[in-house]
């Protein structure tokens, strides 16, 4: 069909109308394909595409692209996460490049965490584009069939592509804005970092619908189990731009240790629930770290399963 | 203007272990006002590597000289008759001056007595920070006279990242996030709009990826 980008699975789920559900597997610190492999097999049928990061948090892992080539050959379809940390342009297109020529039809376009956080503290960071130029920079490959250079590329990139969004960060008044930025850059859909204050992000959908910004992008809620009342705590002080409201941790820890894994399995489903409900919501991206065993459930239970054929 | 910071005294001496006359050679210019390379921190190394050396019963000649900059021909001419006196040079100018004179005097080894850290703003006593890259193009006139290039982290020219978190950057509660800034400046500017334009893909070749660079003036040029 013409309307369609890519041949994207997540492109044509979410243009019909469906809620679409993505999840995350990050590459290992190795070469054994096996685990990388072993997690997109327990969630292959209960989403529409499986993120791979790109080095995330800034600990040199396989390549992001190699990953996503393992998940491919398994019927599994990626999106291929690409940070603009570590590479120049002319290593990002040839990326895009490799990618599409395994029919990657997905990627999301990101800066990355800083290098500091990392393995290699010490390394040189590279950001010859930020995430928004690179969105900018994909689009141009994949609609002009031009590399930035202005030449001409054979077979152009088709990939749906997508940009990542944080409705918590600071400032809160150019969130929106933020997004409106992502999309006039060429963002077709965005995931969002993990939601734990429900209202905070209403208010944000609220803001971007009210602009007609839910019209142009489909938004993909971003979810993320908690595993305890320890990583609550953990999350809400010390990773950066995270919204984690007082509730959730006194109803974490208002459990026995040993149900605190089952209490944020319920409340991530009940956090999904309620955001079906929300106008326009396009699907949820269920980044389950390290614990991809339980997204079949989360999916299950939040009625999002089985997923459509399209 | 151009920040240094004075390098451990350690390094210095090991540096010129093996050199019998050794000129210390400051600058009047920026690492005076940064406190880094001035005449009185020339008086202050020369001491600690006399002291140094005297302690370890070892004769050696150690000269000051500050000159009125190290990264003019003219200033650093005013030593051509007294290079020869020395087995080594400590420059304690910025990496500018260092080179500049290593280059003029081609046989004398002139070694680097600072750490020539950025382009920077005296904030406070004792607090110097960091303002420009000299990327060659500035944006300054887009991002409300706060530079992103230099003052983000990641040198996103669309930012914030999602990194950023009650105005600080993600790399440490003590650095402010420069998109924060640019967002203050630019309400205060009531140009709030402005920020939705979107910086294109910038053209780094007049960064020090397009390799060294010069600037010639043919107006000035004699
Ligand atoms: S944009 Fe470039 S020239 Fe302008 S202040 Fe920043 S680094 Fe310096
Ligand atoms: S937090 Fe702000 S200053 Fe730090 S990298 Fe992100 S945008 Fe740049």
């Amino acid at each position: 069909m013409s309307e369609y980008v890519s041949d994207s699975r997540l492109e044509r789920v979410l243009k019909v109308g469906h809620l679409g559900v993505t999840s995350e597997c990050g590459p290992p610190r190795g070469s054994d394909p096996e685990e990388i492999k072993k997690k997109g097999m327990l969630i292959k049928d209960y989403v529409d595409a499986v993120n791979v990061t790109d080095n995330q948090t800034a600990m040199t892992r396989m390549s992001s692209l190699a990953a996503c080539v393992h998940l491919k050959l398994l019927g599994i379809e990626p999106v291929l996460q690409m940070v603009t940390r570590d590479r120049n342009r002319v290593a990002l297109q040839s990326d895009i490049l490799g990618a599409a020529s395994f029919d990657i039809s997905n990627m999301l376009c990101l800066s990355g965490d800083h290098q500091s956080f990392g393995d290699c503290a010490q390394g040189q960071n590279v950001h010859d584009l930020d995430s928004m130029q690179l969105v900018q920079t994909v689009r141009y490959m994949r609609d002009e069939g031009k590399f930035l250079g202005g030449d001409d590329i054979k077979r152009p990139p088709r990939l749906f592509v997508g940009a990542a969004a944080n409705p918590f960060a600071d400032p809160f008044e150019i969130r929106v804005p933020r997004l409106a930025k992502k999309i006039a850059c060429g963002a077709e859909f965005i995931q969002t970092q993990c939601i734990y204050n429900v209202d905070k992000f209403k208010e944000w959908m609220r803001r971007a619908s009210d602009r007609g910004l839910t019209e142009k992008v489909f938004i993909m809620a971003g979810m993320t189990p908690m595993k305890s009342v320890g990583m609550a705590k953990y999350m809400k002080n010390k990773v950066p731009g995270m919204d984690v409201p007082d509730e959730i941790i006194q109803r974490l820890a208002g459990v026995e240790k040993k149900h605190q894994a089952q209490e944020g399995i319920q409340i991530c489903v009940e956090h999904i629930q309620e955001l079906k409900e929300v106008p326009g919501i396009a699907g949820f991206h269920i980044m389950a770290i390290e614990w991809e065993e339980k997204v079949p459930e989360i999916v299950e239970k939040s009625g999002l399963y089985p997923r459509p054929e399209v | 203007m151009i920040i240094a910071e004075k390098k451990p005294i350690e390094e210095i001496i090991r540096e010129v272990e093996a050199y019998d006359r050794i000129l210390v050679l400051g600058c009047n210019e920026c690492v005076t006002v940064c406190e880094a390379g001035g005449k009185k921190e020339v008086e202050v190394l020369a001491s600690v590597l006399r002291m140094n050396f005297m302690a370890q019963d070892r004769e050696k000649t150690i000269d000051e000289r500050t000159l009125e900059r190290q990264c003019d021909h003219e200033y650093l001419e005013e030593i051509r008759d007294v290079i020869d006196q020395y087995d080594a040079v400590i420059s304690l100018a910025c990496g500018v001056g260092v080179q500049f004179a290593a280059e003029k005097y081609m046989t004398t080894p002139v070694l680097p007595g600072v750490n020539t850290v950025c382009l920077g703003a005296n904030e406070d006593r004792g607090l110097w920070t960091e303002r420009c890259q000299a990327c060659g193009s500035c944006v300054l006139a887009r991002t409300g006279g706060i530079c992103p290039v230099s003052r983000c982290a990641k040198r996103v020219l669309n930012g914030p990242c999602g990194g950023s978190t009650n105005g600080k950057c993600e790399i440490s509660k003590d650095t402010d996030c420069a998109w924060q800034l640019i967002i203050d400046r630019l309400k205060a500017l009531g140009k709030m709009d402005d920020y939705e334009i979107v910086a294109p893909v910038k053209d780094w070749s007049t960064d020090r990826a397009g390799g060294p660079r010069t600037v010639t003036r043919e107006d000035v040029k004699i």
